[in-house]
């Protein structure tokens, strides 16, 4: 008797932790890839989903009392249609596997561009939307195309876990709402927050070597990663279907520039990090070499390629 | 609009609605007012769908809304209009005008996706409600056709459609309502039926179709072009001969001068006249389409009665409660018999004798001289009446001139024009003037003989009048005075003529007569499942009576199983297709080894997987080493590899049968 009741115990409490665990699937940081079964997909009408099952009530009681056989059979095909969209609904998520994903390098403030890379099992998933924060982001697959891209928001400089995703469609009728969550066990590099106001600092006086044009606005070119942010021309990209980033023009390049951390003394941490980052950048945009020394007495550089922009970045992104 | 922040590649996702949705909107809306039509003023359906229309084209033109101030005299003017030509917002043709007009106006005022979501919903209902009016086959598939649009404006409503045409948006309503098409009519079989309706009878006053209780000279003239089915009678052994197809439907006693009526003979409890039967009876089937009447049509004449029925002293047999469904009744009758021989019980000669004072005085005058000229020979003045109409210059024209006060006599002496109700009308007042007991019999004659599906089609248009006389010794004999009329005018009214039991007029009724056959099954297996027929549902499985319990019980179960099949139809993983004929024959190749235990590892190569392969099967390692060298070879070694070789490898591969060898 005694056993049989420690068996239920133990049997129920298994159960519990069963669930809890299918509950907080999702929740605890997993590795890629995440194929989405039918464990971790939920599925719930919306409150249009509510209201067509009022409508359905409505229609199926009518048609009893009216003893129309023809408006009942309506109703069943209707009802059976509709409650049977749930199915394509889950379709939508069933096997989604996201093998992995890219993050760019962004600044703190900015949202983050995070490219994912799902498994392609040539289905259409076009109604999948995935939502990092409140806002939902489209991301529809193509059979054949198994990336999609979305933006997380970035508060703090350093590095950051990728945060918990929710995947969700409502695909076909809006009835219902399939969703899932994947938490990838990944970190992305967020870059220090940049001052808009920051001057560029002192530099060599020497009025024959300055840089005249640095930040002369040339023309527009396509986006690539790895494209400084702040460069990208957001009037002119909404009228395009991709992204443009202004071009300036290369300036001789002369005296590198010297921004040092111990030269600004003064002021708080965080601001001293996001001046030197947007000198830094200005620098970059400028395609004019910069010396990038921390408080460590670490430097990098003299140098202007995009490796050099990337090391100080994140070497301040890194600093405690 | 609210409108958030949208970050740098990512799509606000409006809730305005777009273009391709509300072009589905208006088509949807547009369909539904079209389900409307045949029973609703045209003026009314053609002015709502003119707006629809000019909406949809202002909105796509002009991107412009609709003022308030519009949308506000548009739902005040929808109820005024319906009660100006119905008189109330109540009843079916109302209540269905104004929920069309409704509609109109909420696609008016839709510009926000949830507003279309409300739209289509309400569209679905007020489609369901045109079920109310017409459930017949093609009606019911016409509507159901009509949700496509429905479905691919909520498909519209959802994010991820391309812009290419419209199928994309109504491929998923299409393939949802077809795969739901099985559940749909298990549903159907297994929704508890109600046994009477939660509220109201459902509008015994409106709709009334067929034969009316009271006979005027003229008033079936509309039936008669009615093309709609009356009923339809299956019978047992071969159908009676043509001359003998009349459908008895009531009795006619009582005259008032104008028109004829049941009279109070009809409604006594006295029992039905007694009938001599001559020939073997009838057995038979009539399946008898809503009338909201109380008359049962029975092959002249009914000898026994159905569980439902009550036969009155005529052998006219009346349903309890007006018949507002589809019914189906089993009758005997005998076509030859002798009804009443014995003597005309006194009341009923008073009641067939008896005539209205101070009308029709030539009709009067006219029998009177027939009873003295045959010394009041029954036979004889039936025969005199005969030949009046048959020599007379009596005309049968469906489009017969009104009569005034002394209908009888401005029949008979002056248009002679008309058609059953006419003869059988004068015939009957001339017998009972001339001492001879008569009365009207109303019902149906002829029908379309179905040789397929071994029925009789009676069409509303078959509807007839004819008259009865009481002679001695033989009781109540039939006279059809309709067909004594020699001429015959064929009136261009329509389909109809089956009073004469003449030919069809229009062109497509024979192909119409011949198609009833899906009308009739569709009738007795969808329209007329009533609650008892569920209850014998599983008759077959050995339960006499299916309770509502067990119904629910066995929906849930099926609903159950539905669900279960369909999660398991959706979790199907569309089948890998190999790219090119080198892939396939390779998975072909590798689907044989898998039988016989040799499964190629996810991280294995193709080379690493043929030398174990060969390890393992050592018999056939030489086949194995070839054919994994052709293949690295086809595959890796050309930029584009020779089709022949190919050819000639999947041949190889084809004939190639591992086989594990058990030593």
């Amino acid at each position: 008797m005694d056993g049989v009741a420690q068996h239920g115990r133990t049997g129920l409490a298994a159960r519990v932790q069963r669930w809890s665990r299918a509950l907080m699937r999702g929740r605890n940081p997993e590795t890629l890839p995440v194929r989405l079964d039918r464990r971790r997909i939920y599925i719930v009408p919306t409150r249009a989903g509510f209201g067509f099952a009022v409508l359905l009530a409505t229609m199926l009681v009518g048609a009893l009392n009216y003893q129309n056989n023809a408006a009942l059979l309506l109703t069943c095909l209707l009802g059976a249609a509709l409650s049977g969209s749930m199915l394509l609904t889950w379709r939508e998520l069933h096997d989604l596997t996201l093998r992995s994903l890219h993050a760019e390098h962004g600044f703190c403030g900015a949202r983050l561009p995070l490219h994912l890379a799902f498994a392609d099992d040539r289905r259409a998933r076009h109604g999948l939307g995935i939502a990092v924060d409140e806002l939902e982001q489209p991301c529809p697959l193509e059979p054949g195309t198994s990336r999609a891209s979305v933006t997380i928001p970035t508060d703090r400089r350093g590095w950051m876990a990728v945060p918990r995703m929710r995947i969700s469609s409502t695909l076909p009728f809006g009835l219902f709402r399939a969703w899932s969550w994947i938490t990838p066990a990944q970190r992305v590099l967020v870059y220090p927050r940049i001052l808009a106001d920051s001057k560029p600092p002192a530099r060599n006086d020497d009025p024959a070597e300055r840089i005249t044009g640095g930040d002369e606005f040339a023309g527009l070119r396509d986006y690539h990663p790895g494209d400084p942010i702040r460069h990208v021309a957001w009037k002119a990209s909404a009228r395009h279907d991709h992204l443009l980033v202004r071009e300036f023009d290369r300036a001789a390049p002369g005296q590198p520039l010297r921004f040092d951390w111990n030269a600004l003394a003064g002021i708080d941490r965080e601001t001293r990090l996001s001046r030197l980052a947007g000198w830094v950048c200005d620098a970059y945009a400028a395609a004019h070499p910069w010396i990038l020394v921390l408080e460590d007495n670490r430097s990098f550089g003299p140098a202007s390629d995009t490796g050099h922009y990337h090391r100080c970045l994140a070497a301040l992104a890194e600093l405690p | 609009m609210k409108r958030r922040h949208a970050p740098p590649g990512t799509r606000v996702i409006a809730s305005t609605l777009g273009a391709l949705p509300f072009d589905l909107l208006c088509l949807t809306v547009l369909c539904v007012v079209g389900a409307h039509v045949p029973h609703l003023p045209i003026w009314y359906t053609a002015t709502l769908a003119a707006i629809v229309v000019v909406r949809w084209w202002r909105r796509r033109k002009y991107h412009r809304r609709v003022p308030a101030w519009l949308r506000i005299v548009m739902l005040v003017a929808v109820p005024l209009a319906v009660v100006a030509v119905y008189g109330s917002p109540f009843g079916r043709e109302a209540g269905a005008a104004i929920v069309c007009g409704l509609l109109v106006v909420k696609v008016l005022e839709s510009e926000s996706v949830r507003d279309a979501r409300m739209s289509i919903g309400f569209a679905c209902f007020i489609l369901m409600s045109a079920l109310l009016f017409d459930q017949s086959l093609p009606f019911t598939i016409l509507v159901g056709l009509m949700l496509l649009p429905a479905l691919a404006t909520l498909r519209a409503l959802e994010p991820g459609l391309s812009r290419s045409g419209w199928w994309p948006a109504f491929k998923p309503g299409t393939v949802t309502l077809a795969a739901s098409l099985p559940a749909a009519l298990v549903g159907f079989l297994l929704i508890p039926r109600l046994a009477t309706p939660l509220w109201g009878a459902p509008d015994s006053g409106q709709g009334r179709t067929g034969i009316s209780d009271r006979m005027a000279p003229g008033d079936i003239h509309s039936l008669l072009t009615d093309n709609a089915v009356a009923m339809r009678v299956g019978f047992d052994g071969a159908p009676p001969p043509e001359d003998r197809r009349y459908f008895r439907g009531m009795v006619l006693w009582e005259f008032d001068g104008r028109a004829w009526l049941p009279g109070a003979a009809a409604r006594r409890p006295w029992p039905p006249a007694p009938v001599g039967i001559r020939d073997p009876p009838t057995h038979y089937e009539v399946t008898l389409l809503p009338s909201h009447r109380h008359w049962m049509f029975a092959l002249d004449v009914p000898i026994d009665t159905p569980e439902e029925a009550r036969m009155g002293p005529d052998h006219t047999l009346r349903s309890a409660q007006p018949i507002t469904h589809t019914f189906r009744y089993r009758v005997e009758s005998a076509t030859d018999y002798r009804m009443d021989p014995e003597g005309l019980a006194p009341r009923l000669r008073a009641a067939a004798l008896e005539l209205p004072e101070g009308f029709d005085p030539r009709a009067r005058a006219l029998a009177a001289r027939w009873r003295a000229q045959t010394g009041g020979n029954a036979a004889e003045i039936v025969r005199h009446a005969l030949n009046l109409f048959h020599d007379g210059g009596f005309v049968y024209d469906l489009d017969a001139p009104p009569l005034g006060r002394d209908s009888i006599d401005d029949f008979l002496f002056d248009t002679r024009t008309g058609f059953c109700e006419h003869y059988a009308s004068a015939f009957t007042f001339l017998m009972r003037a001339a001492g001879v007991p008569a009365r009207v019999v109303v019902g149906y004659q002829g029908g379309y003989w179905n040789d397929f599906a071994h029925y009789l089609l009676v069409r509303q248009s078959d509807a007839h009048a004819w008259a009865e006389v009481w002679l001695a010794g033989r009781g109540w004999v039939r006279v059809d005075p309709t067909a004594a009329v020699s001429r015959v005018m064929l009136a261009d009214t329509g389909g109809a003529a089956g009073d004469v039991g003449g030919g069809s007029i229009s062109w497509w009724m024979p192909w119409r007569n011949r198609m009833d056959v899906v009308n009739r099954w569709w009738g007795q297996t969808v329209v007329g499942f009533d609650a008892l027929e569920q209850s014998r549902l599983f008759r077959p499985f050995g339960i006499a009576r299916t309770s509502a319990q067990m119904l629910g019980v066995a929906l849930a179960v099926a609903v159950f199983l539905a669900l279960g099949v369909g999660a398991l139809l959706a979790s199907l993983r569309p089948r890998a297709k190999p790219r090119d004929a080198l892939s396939a024959a390779q998975l072909r190749l590798q689907r044989k080894l898998a039988r016989i235990g040799i499964v190629r590892g996810h991280a294995e190569g193709p080379r690493d997987f043929y030398l174990r392969t060969a390890t393992e099967l050592p018999d056939l390692a030489p086949t194995v080493n070839k054919l994994a060298a052709e293949y690295l070879a086809l595959r890796y070694a050309f930029p584009e590899p020779p089709p022949e070789r190919i050819r000639v490898f999947v041949r190889r591969l084809r004939n190639f049968h591992p086989r594990r060898v058990v030593k």
